[in-house]
Parts: structure tokens; sequence; C-alpha cells
């Protein structure tokens, strides 16, 4: 376990780099930053030089690059251009977006497994085909036309909840955005569940369980639903860092100061450093998720052994 | 004997990096073969020939199969020769007639510029389904290409192509589509299409790269090798016709969240660009509307919706059809 | 079973979420003793908080607040009134003797005496400190050395600033400019105190100013909370206790949230939400003209646009372009359709004038196809017209403007709308001449001078001018007319150079921008100044 642990760790390396460096790559080709600074006026040339030189823009692609990084490592991820810094913007960010994905992990387990548990073990009753359709549904409509539906629904016309949330995020205002980051996931979790669980029904250890005689109940959450969550837990763990990164759009829509609004103010002012600085910490968090969900596979399904 | 599938590979197979895109994935693990501990490989000893037969059977009597697949016949067709039903310009809008409703001749009345929406959501299944069908087959090219040489190679090779497919993975997709399309000033649909599959084809390859490893070990497969056959005829003949299934289950539902991505896109502005007639535009353009003019949104939107919708029952009967566990 | 015991924790958790739903609640205080807090609608500031490096509207909302200079324009009538100033005096339209008022203090006690002036200009002056506005700076004398155009600066400070004593100060310029004195409302002629010098870091992160408010906190990128300085020195103190500054994305939300009560000003109401205001708001809404025209700028760099009679394709453009309906349509009349290149704020004393462009500017299709045959047809046979498309909804009104010309024109293809993703690369862009075809150019006046709406934009190689628009006769009139010590002399001048516009039509003026607002039931007395900001001391919270 510790030397597959080690090996994983010793893999994620070149991974963090080259997913850094590509993204550095991919901000650079954006441009010219400056000339947006100085709003419908032309920059005056010395000033621009000037600042342009202030943020290393004058210096070859791989030595930004390389002074970013070596930066990154004594904790200095660099300054936006209106002036901040950027582990400023990150203190503020993350915990709110942390919320948010926790809020939306929640509804994921919750009424994705519940309604995969309900369908896997009635497949091909009615309430089956409804709910198959109902995550078919979820799945072909874009995010952000159910998160504008249900902000005006339930934030202008019924007044259930604010439009939007205030700085503070707190967990209540952070439900719907919560529910609508995490529609497609939870309709995948549903369909997911389901097909687990009606495969491992007709599984042999479950058809002795039954013959033994156990309680019904025993048999579906000690027996059939451990061993059909795996797939489940797998998705719901990398779907982390989906869920943070995937946020631009739902954080756009309720206007909440996370990390996928960083990343969008960034972009539109092509500030490298908040753009790159907040993706490097996303794909930290995609390499550590990965590392824990195969760890909990074993955990899960004591067949699996790792060396 | 080299090491067998490595379950944490396997497990990695489901992961999404953000976006829709990769959800698809995740459902294929289910299906993808070789689960460790699991029943051998889908069919050990049976010829391949008999797996995609056996599939044909069963799917055209499948319901599903068939409403999905008339739906996406229609929509190819009418991709292909929009004029048929919709005699009117998509691009003739007056503004007089801005945010009306519905009227004789213009069944799903006019959108904020005043121009006919019937028109234009009937024009719009170009942009979509072509975008959503070269976007997949690039990926699945890619991307079985890259996966099945680092499955069937193993070693270094694979050792260095998983690694570039982590780091692809790990690039949000939204975020990376927002900074590398809006540096784009051509209004054609290549530029999304490219981006697409540069961001798209490492779910392909994972899941290719885990099925040819699966199918390398078959015994039909290992007794060519002794009666040595060339790496290049094993993969084709062999290897291939086995691997894929999973390939092709994924692309399918893939394709409808491709087509969805571009709406997303579009609604942040880098998606799609005029004159170019598209789904995406005009649903983030009336999603402004949403309050005064629902009926700009709802055809669109619909469309859009019914066309994901078709592509993934299509996948979803297709993987049913070659799972041979749930038969 | 750590799957079970991990769905019942996930139960409580969302059992708590929804018990904290229903406990729930907000709303700020209130009162009509003058403490309320007004809410508002804020954009990240693009540019660090500085006076000197703040060129846009959001920064500017702060500095507003903030900061008062020697002179500030009347949120009513635009005209320069003496703030701090007692007196700015010249014999020769070129130098210029400053006398402060007493009595004025920033927030931390800190007296405003000469020096705050004279350090401050020289800071945002100086090339090492990368102020973005340090061009307001251009006429000082001295400017060339401390902030050449190339290479390091030669000097500290503007030779042409001399502190005399603690409420005097001199301005030399480098040429005559009658009208200087009144560009001094610009926030970049603010005074600093000394903290923002001792200590910069920290003055950035909480700034210090003179005006009528102080910063109680700022959360970078999302929320800035101003409170009522009861120390403020000058005559328009804040009517409320506050203003809690907040920022959105997507001005779509932020209206969302007014309606909902979440907020009590939004000062961009999104084009779409227009056609609601009526019903949703009432008479809470305010539509003020501002100084500001968009129009369409042509690139002279590229010889199919600069040739003799492209002028003709041009002009019948601009008559292809049903103005009245577009205004009314897509902006719910919250524009006025352009007659000129200025502005109607301006006045007619100012230099706006409702016939200069004449009958260029009105929509007529049959003269429009002629006169575009006449001048050779659009280069290429297709006109772009490039816009940024993360902020300002420009994509409603230019798919407008090329629908209007495909249709008066008859093809389908005369005119498509180019977005360029970031507002940044199509800015850098433009100032790099790398655009073919037209592009939206929004002009918001830093100060009320008709010499600010025409030579930046069209003067030779000025600052603005990113079509190298270029007409000797042009300039020579801007020249004169800057020279002019009489002010209605001056703006005669100023109109004839306008004349010359409208003969070659370098830019097409589509129409002036109406500052536009809307408000809650909360609060009253809200007004927009011509810079279309929110006159946010006059507030009255209820």
């Amino acid at each position: 376990m510790g030397r597959y642990v080690i090996r994983r760790l010793l893999q994620m390396i070149p991974v963090f780099f080259g997913a850094t460096l590509l993204i550095f790559l991919m901000v650079n080709v954006m441009g010219d930053p400056i000339a947006g600074l100085c709003g419908d006026r032309k920059c005056d040339p010395a000033t621009a030089a000037q600042l342009k030189k202030e943020f290393g823009l004058d210096k070859p692609v791989w030595q930004q690059y390389a002074t970013y990084m070596g930066n990154v490592f004594t904790g200095d991820f660099g300054t936006a251009f209106n002036g901040q810094k950027v582990t400023e913007l990150m203190s503020t960010a993350f915990p709110v977006t942390i919320r948010l994905t926790l809020v939306a992990i929640v509804f994921e387990i919750v009424i994705g497994i519940t309604l995969g548990v309900v369908t896997g073990l009635r497949r091909g009753k009615p309430i089956d085909t409804v709910v198959l359709l109902l995550t078919l549904i979820v799945i072909s409509v874009p995010t952000f036309v159910t998160g504008l539906l249900l902000q005006l629904l339930l934030g202008v016309e019924w007044g259930v909840i604010k439009p939007s949330v205030s700085s503070e995020a707190t967990v209540d205002e952070l439900i719907v955005p919560g529910l609508v980051l995490a529609s497609v996931s939870l309709a995948y979790v549903t369909r997911l569940t389901r097909t687990s669980i009606a495969e491992n029904r007709r599984a042999d250890y479950v058809r002795t369980a039954v013959a033994k005689g156990l309680p019904r109940r025993r048999v579906i959450t000690r027996h059939l639903l451990r061993n059909s969550l795996i797939p489940v837990v797998t998705f719901i763990g990398t779907d982390v860092g989906a869920l943070m990164g995937g946020a631009i759009v739902t954080e756009r829509i309720f206007n909440i100061h996370g990390v996928g609004f960083q990343l969008y103010q960034g972009i539109l002012r092509q500030s490298t450093q908040t753009v790159v600085g907040f993706v490097t910490v996303l794909v930290l968090v995609f390499l550590a998720a990965n590392l824990i969900v195969d760890l909990l596979y074993a955990v899960l399904d004591p067949r699996i052994r790792y060396a | 004997m080299p090491e067998p599938h490595d379950p944490a590979e396997g497990a990695i197979a489901g992961t999404g990096a953000g976006g829709a895109m990769d959800l698809a994935a995740s459902e294929a693990t289910t299906l993808a073969p070789g689960e460790p501990g699991g029943p051998g490989g889908t069919g050990a000893g049976a010829p391949a020939r008999s797996l995609w037969s056996d599939a044909w059977r069963d799917l055209r009597r499948n319901p599903v199969f068939i409403v999905s697949g008339l739906i996406i016949l229609f929509l190819v067709l009418i991709s292909l020769w929009p004029s048929a039903i919709a005699s009117g310009d998509p691009l003739d809008c007056d503004l007089a007639n801005a945010q009306k409703g519905s009227s004789p001749g213009h069944p799903f009345g006019f959108d904020g510029q005043g121009c006919d929406v019937y028109t234009r959501t009937v024009y719009g299944a170009r942009a979509s389904v072509t975008v959503g069908v070269c976007a997949t087959l690039g990926v699945a090219l890619l991307g079985s290409v890259l996966g099945g040489l680092a499955g069937f190679f193993g070693g270094a090779w694979d050792a260095i192509l998983s690694r570039i497919t982590d780091v692809f993975f790990a690039i949000p997709v939204v975020l990376g589509g927002l900074v590398l399309l809006s540096v784009v000033t051509s209004n054609t649909v290549w530029p999304v299409i490219g981006f697409m599959v540069l961001l798209g084809w490492p779910q392909i390859s994972r899941i290719a790269r885990g099925s040819v490893i699966t199918a390398k070990q078959n015994d039909y497969v290992q007794a060519a090798r002794a009666l040595g056959a060339s790496n290049s005829r094993m993969l084709l003949r062999h290897i291939a016709p086995n691997a894929v299934a999973p390939v092709i289950v994924v692309a399918t539902i893939a394709l409808g969240t491709y087509i969805a991505l571009e709406a997303t896109l579009s609604y942040l502005g880098v998606g799609l660009k005029p004159p170019t007639v598209s789904w995406g535009i005009d649903i983030s353009a009336a999603s402004q509307y949403i309050r005064n003019a629902p009926h700009m949104l709802l055809w669109p939107a619909g469309a859009l919706a019914i066309t994901v919708l078709a592509f993934i029952m299509l996948g979803d009967a297709v993987r049913d059809a070659l799972d041979p566990k749930l038969r | 079973m750590r799957g079970a015991t991990q769905a019942k924790w996930a139960a409580c958790a969302v059992a708590v979420a929804l018990a904290a739903t229903a406990c729930g609640g907000g709303g700020g205080g209130g009162g009509g003793d003058g403490s309320g807090i007004v809410g508002s609608s804020w954009g990240d500031p693009q540019n660090p908080l500085e006076p000197a490096n703040t060129n846009e509207v959001q920064g500017g909302k702060v500095l507003d607040m903030l900061v008062r200079g020697l002179k500030r324009y009347d949120p009513k009538t635009g005209e320069a009134k003496d703030m701090i100033a007692e007196s700015i005096d010249t014999k020769d339209s070129q130098n210029f003797t400053v006398k402060i008022k007493d009595g004025w203090k920033f927030s931390n006690g800190e007296a405003v005496t000469a020096k705050s002036f004279v350090d401050a200009w020289n800071y945002g002056a100086h090339l090492k400190n990368n102020q973005k506005n340090a061009y307001f700076f251009g006429y000082i004398e001295g400017y060339d050395k401390v902030h050449p155009e190339k290479g390091d600066a030669s000097a500290e400070t503007l030779s042409g600033l001399k502190v005399v004593d603690e409420k005097t100060f001199t301005v030399k310029l480098t040429q005559k400019f009658s009208t200087w004195p009144d560009t001094l409302g610009y926030p970049a002629y603010a005074p600093l105190p000394k903290a923002f010098f001792d200590n910069h870091d920290a003055w950035l992160s909480k700034p210090i100013g003179n005006g009528p408010y102080t910063v109680k906190s700022y959360q970078k990128g999302s929320k800035m909370e101003l409170r009522k300085w009861d120390g403020y020195s000058g005559d328009d103190k804040a009517q409320n206790g506050g203003v809690d500054l907040k920022v959105y994305t997507d001005n779509n939300t932020a209206y969302t949230d007014l309606m909902a009560g979440n907020l009590d000003l939004v000062d961009d109401v999104p084009a779409s939400q227009l056609k609601n205001v009526k019903s949703d708001l009432g008479d809470r809404y305010i539509n003020t003209p501002a100084g500001i025209i968009q129009t369409l700028a042509f690139p002279f760099y590229d010889k199919k646009w600069d040739k003799a009679g492209s002028e003709k394709v041009r002009q019948g453009l601009s008559r292809a372009i049903n103005r009245e309906q577009i205004t009314d349509t897509i902006f719910q009349k919250t524009r006025t359709p352009a007659k000129d290149w200025t502005s109607p704020v301006l006045g007619k004393d100012g230099g706006y004038s409702d016939s200069v462009c004449g009958d260029w500017c009105e929509y007529d299709a049959d003269e429009a196809k002629k006169l575009v045959e006449e001048g050779g047809g659009i280069p290429g046979g297709t006109l772009k017209i490039s816009y940024n498309a993360d902020t300002g909804s420009h994509k409603e009104w230019v798919d407008a403007v090329c629908n209007s010309i495909n249709k008066a024109l008859g093809k389908s293809n005369a005119c498509v709308g180019n977005p360029i993703g970031t507002f940044a690369d199509f800015r850098s862009r433009a100032s790099q001449q790398k655009l073919d075809g037209a592009w939206r150019a929004g002009w918001q006046m830093d100060y009320p001078l008709i010499q600010n709406f025409l030579e930046p934009n069209y003067y030779t190689d000025a600052s603005s001018n990113d079509g190298k628009y270029s007409d000797k006769e042009f300039d020579k009139l801007i020249n004169e007319a800057n020279g002019e010590t009489d002010t209605a002399k001056a703006v005669t001048k100023f109109q004839d150079a306008e004349k010359i516009l409208a003969k070659d039509m370098p830019a097409i003026p589509l129409w002036y921008q109406n500052g536009s607002a809307g408000y809650s039931d909360r609060v009253s007395d809200v007004s927009l100044n011509q810079f279309s900001v929110p006159v946010y001391e006059a507030i009255k919270v209820n």
C-alpha cells in the first residue's frame, strides 16, 4: 500500500507540471493583456512597456513559466492586474467554492444514490421509467438554462430564495446553486447506481445472503449497496475537481464570489497570474481526489490489493 | 507475465476533469471489461462477428433505439436540407417584429432581433449536429489511437501517454474553452470542434487503453502472437474489433454532451459566431429575455434537449446491446 | 458500513442546511435618520484604486465617494465648480496660480495642503508608478522628463509644479490651454495624503481620502463597505449612513437582485430588462443623458477604406442604420440617435449641435444603397463590425445594426458582427491596428468639454484615434481652438473642425448613451451625474 501511494505521488509530479505548463501556454496564447487596462484609449507606450516589464511579460514564455513556478513554490502566486494578491483572492474564493461543492456532493449522495437504489431495485417498474426519463431531461438541458429558470422562478416569481448569493455565501444560500451545479452529476449518479444495483442483485453473494434468510434491509445495505457503490464513489470522488473548476457557469448566474467567478474575471482580464494560480490549485485538488478515490476503492472492495 | 490491468487506472477511466463531457465515461466503467476479479473480458472465445450481429438483432427490436434513430435521421436530413421544411431566410430579420409571439406563417414567433424563430431553429440544427458529429469523430479517432497504442505497447509508451492523458484531463473543460476560444475570430465551426477534440480525447483514450489491455490477454490474441503475427495485424485484426465496443458507447453518449457544451460556450460568449446559425447562439441570446419572451428560449432549447436526448438514448441502447452481462 | 454512515452524515447536513434556510433571511438596517445603508451594484475595478490609475466607471464610483479635488463637476449641470480650490488664476492661459481653501482634511486627520496636490500629481505623472492616466499631466511642463516616451525618467518631479506656501502652488503648462482649470474635476487630479506614500500597500487595501465617505472594509474582488465620514469638510455631506458596493459579473443578476429586494441600486440596467422596467419599478427608474457617444470607427490604415469615394460608402452605411428603431426597440429609449460627434450634455454653448451630421445620420434605405454603390461598394463585399463579447451587451445592437444595413442594401451578407472574446483582446487588436472592417468605438468624456470629444478621437495620432484618421485641416482647427483664450470663440473653432468629420465620416455616430439606473423603494433622491455615476452622497434611505 505504501509503495503504491509513493508511486502514485511520483506519477503526479509530471502531470502537475504538464498541466500547469499547458494552462500557462493557453493563457499566453490569449495575447497582450495590457491594452485592456487603458479603457477605450490606447495605453501610452512608455507605461505599457513599464507594465510589461513589471509583470515579466517582456520575457520569453518558458522563462515566465520558470519564474512563476519558482515563485509558487515559495508561496507567492503573484498579483492580479488590479494590484490584488492572488493568494488574497484565493483565501476568499476557495472557502466559498468548497462550501458550494460540498452542498453539491451532498445532493449527489443523498438524492442520487437514493433514486439509484430505488430504481435499481424496481427495474422496469413505472417509477424506474419516470426517474430514468427525468435524469435524461436533466442531462440534456444545459446547466445555464436550468440555473436561469430556477433563479427566475424561485428567486423572482415566487420569492422563495434570494436570486443571488451574498459575499458571505452561507450554506443556506448555496442550496439552490448547489442543486444546479450538481444536477447533471446527480442524474449520472442515479443512473450509475441503478445499473450497478441491478447488476449486483443477481450476483451469487446476494443470492446466498437471501438464501441464508437475512432480512431484506440488511441484504440491501450490507451486501448489495456496499458492492454497488464502488463505481459511484469513483465517480463522485473524481467529480470533486470537476465541480470546483466547472462552477464558472453556476457562480456567474448566482453571483457567487468563488473560484469560478475569479477564474472568469481572470480570463476576461487575461490575468495570467490569477488564472494559472487558481488552476494550479485545482489541478492539485484533482490529483489528490483521484488518489483518494483509488485508495477508497480498496477499502470498499477487499478483493483489490495494491502493490 | 506483465502486471495485470492496474485497478487504479481502471478507476481513473471514470474520472472527469470538468464539464458534462466526461461524465459519460463514468457510466461506461460498468462496462469497461476486465474489472479486477470480475468475470473475464467481453466474449472470451466468441468470434467478433457474433457480438456485433447479436447486438444488431437486439437493437432492431429495441423501441428506444428505433425512436432515437429516427429522430437522429430526421436531424441529419434537416441539417443537410433545411430549406425543405423552412422556406424563410434565417438571416432575414426585421426589428419591427422583435419579440412578437406566434402569428400565421411564423408558428414559433420572433426573437429579439425580429428573426423568425422557426426558421432559425430549423437552420440551427446544421451547426449543432456538425459540432457534435465532428467533435465526436475527432475525439474517438485521436483517443482510441493514442489509448490503443498505450494499451498495446505498454511499458514506457504507456507511462508517457498515460501521463499526457492525465495532463489534458486535469484542465477543466469550460475553463479551457473560455481561454482558448476567446482569441478565436473565425466564424466557422472548426475552432469549437478543435477545442473539443483537444480537451475531449483523454476520456476515450482511457477507455480504449483499458479495453485493449483486456483484449490483449485473450487466448486467441496470445495464440496469434505465438504464431508470429505482426503487431499491426494483431492490433487491427484481433484486438481492435474486440476493444471498440466501449469506445462506441461512450462516444455516442458524449456526442450529445458536446452539443450541449456548444450552447454553454455560447452563453459564456465564446461559442459559435454569426452569421453561423446555431441553437447555442439563440439559446444564450434568449436567456436574457427569459422573462419577456419565453418562446424565444423554448424552441431552440427544446430542439437542443431532444437532440441530446436522442443521442444519449441511442448510446444507452447500444450499450445494452453490446453488454452481454445485461442480456 | 462506511457507505451507510456517509449517507447518514449527508442526510444530517441537508437537514441542517434546510433548517438554516428556514431561519435565514435578511435585509439591511434602515430608518429615516440618515443612518441607513445603501446597497449598490459594482464591478471589480480593473486597476488599483489610485486616482491617477482609475480610468473606468467602477473604480471611478469609489473615487467619487472617497476623494475631492480642486474642482467638481456639478452632478446636475456638469459645470466645473470650485471644490477645494479657492481660486485658480491665470493671465496668459499658460501659467496658473492655485489657491486652496482652509479647513480641508483627509479622513486620517492630515490637512489637505498644496503639497498634497503637488505630490499626488508628481506621483501620477511619473513613469515608474505605472499610472494609466499619467497623460493627463502631459500638459504640465517637465512631463517629458518624468515620463519620456522611451527609456528611463530623467527627473523625479514635474518642473512646472511649484509649492509656494501651505495653501498655494503654481502650475506652468507647455502650451496655452484656456480651459485647463475646467479639466481639474477629473479624479486623476485628486490630492493624496502622506499615508499614501508612507505605506502604499495599506492605502490600497483601505484607501484614505478627503471625500464624504471612508472605507470601512474592502474584500477584494467581492465587496466594499463605505461609511459616512462625519468629519467631512465639504457641503455635499452624505445623506445616508453609507454605501455597500457589491461586485456582480452579470448585470442581469444585479437587476434580478434589485427586484427581489436584495439590492437598493443598480446603475446599469441590462438592455434585455428595459422592457420590464416600468412594470417592475414604476417611477423608481431614471434615464438621464450622460456624456457618452457610441460610434462605428473605420480603419484608415487600410487603403481600401482610405481612398477617394470611400467616404460615400461610410455615409451610405450611416444612412442604412435605422437609429430610431434600434434605440426604441433594443435600448427602449435609453439611447438617443446621434446628430453629431459630441454629446448633448455639453449644451448648445458647450459645442453640442443637432445639425452637424444632418442627413448623413438620417435613415434612408434608397439613398444608402445609392451612396454605397457610388462609393464603389463595401470593400470585400462584407462589412465586419468587431466588438467585445464579454461585457456591455454589445451583441444585441451590433446584430441589429447589421440587420438594418443588410435590409437597406438588400443583401443578407453586407454586414456581420464579429465578437471578440475579451475586452483586453479587443482593445489590443484595435490599438495595434489589427482590425479589418469597422469596430464599435465608445467615448465617455473625461470632462465636459467639446475638446475632449474631438481631439483624442480624431486628431492625427491621438491616443484614441485607433483608426489612424488624419486630416490636416482638422488638426489645424483643433490647434487654433486650443490656443483661443475666449471660450465661446474656442467652441466655434471646435465646431468648425467637427464639420470636417461630417464630410469625411471617419466614424459613424450611432447614438448618445444615457445613464440608466433602477432603485428599490427603500431609497429616494437617486440621480446620476453626467458620467453616469450615481450621486451616492445625495441618496436618502427611507
